[in-house]
């Protein structure tokens, strides 16, 4: 497989239930885990530039609860959540999500920490329990996505009025 | 009968990294099977199976010239996939983005405790 570009995330989709996504970063696993699992630094990546986030809870212990939400800058608001199933610090977290928008679907998350040299590839495994689930997730995704645009092009809209 | 493929379909048919490998080969333009066999080191009856399962969803297509079978993407049957892939790898990018930056204060902060002990 390639090597990839220092800089971005890499998705695959490895078999008809999952997504791969695939990240490697300049720090220790220690320091990794501790941004990925801590509610007040996660508030400072998790948004992607894309709105405001609202909500960041995390019970890190296998059992405990975890919340994210945010308002795009759409105005849409989007919420997951979801239960800790196993935690290893530096190592592994095993959680299961929800989006808000589809609570019937539970997919299950898997963040592997690997350091190398100092350097921690990250990757998270999201396992759906169907094809179908999978499939609905990736076009609910397109969806989102054709949803923003459409919102920017309401603003330029209104903006000309 | 062969049914129509969905976006679902095509998301398959390039989950398996040889078949991406194939459309990568293919982004530079037509080419004949031994030639891609060749370049993926493959067997070429393999390689055929990986063409068919592209085909079927649209995301190649293929011309006979002479005694050789030539393939071609297929670039509106991938749009959909590729649009998606592109626009959550460029969500989870902008994410990881920022969360170096975040690495790199707690980085700078261990060090300066470091420097305390």
């Amino acid at each position: 497989m390639e090597m990839t570009t220092s800089g971005s995330a890499t998705v695959e989709l490895p078999t008809d239930e999952q997504i791969l996504i695939t990240r490697e970063f300049d720090a220790p696993r220690e320091i990794v885990f501790k941004a990925f699992a801590t509610a007040e630094l996660v508030r400072r990546w998790w948004h992607a530039n894309r709105g405001e986030m609202t909500v960041a809870e995390i019970d890190l212990r296998a059992g405990g609860k975890w919340r994210y939400a945010m308002v795009a800058d759409g105005g849409m608001e989007v919420g997951f959540h979801g239960e800790y199933r196993d935690v290893v610090p530096n190592e592994r977290l095993v959680s299961t999500e929800i989006f808000e928008g589809y609570p019937d679907e539970v997919a299950v998350n898997t963040a592997t920490f690997e350091e190398i040299d100092g350097r921690t590839r990250l990757t998270i495994l999201v396992e759906h329990s169907s094809k179908e689930a999978r499939d609905a997730h990736i076009e609910s995704g397109m969806e989102a996505g054709m949803q923003d645009a459409m919102d920017l092009l309401e603003e330029v809209a209104v903006s000309l009025r | 009968m062969a049914r129509a493929a969905t976006t679902a379909d095509a998301f398959n048919a390039i989950a398996e990294p040889r078949r991406r490998h194939l459309l990568d080969a293919l982004a530079g333009g037509e080419r004949p099977v031994n030639d891609l066999a060749r370049e993926l080191g493959l067997a070429q009856p393999q390689v055929s199976k990986h063409l068919r399962v592209l085909r079927e969803v649209g995301a190649v297509d293929v011309r006979e010239q002479g005694r050789q079978r030539l393939y071609r993407l297929n670039g509106d049957a991938l749009k959909p996939i590729h649009d998606w892939v592109k626009a959550y790898e460029g969500l989870w990018s902008d994410r990881f983005d920022g969360l170096d930056a975040v690495l790199e204060e707690l980085k700078q902060k261990e060090e300066g405790d470091g420097d305390d002990d």
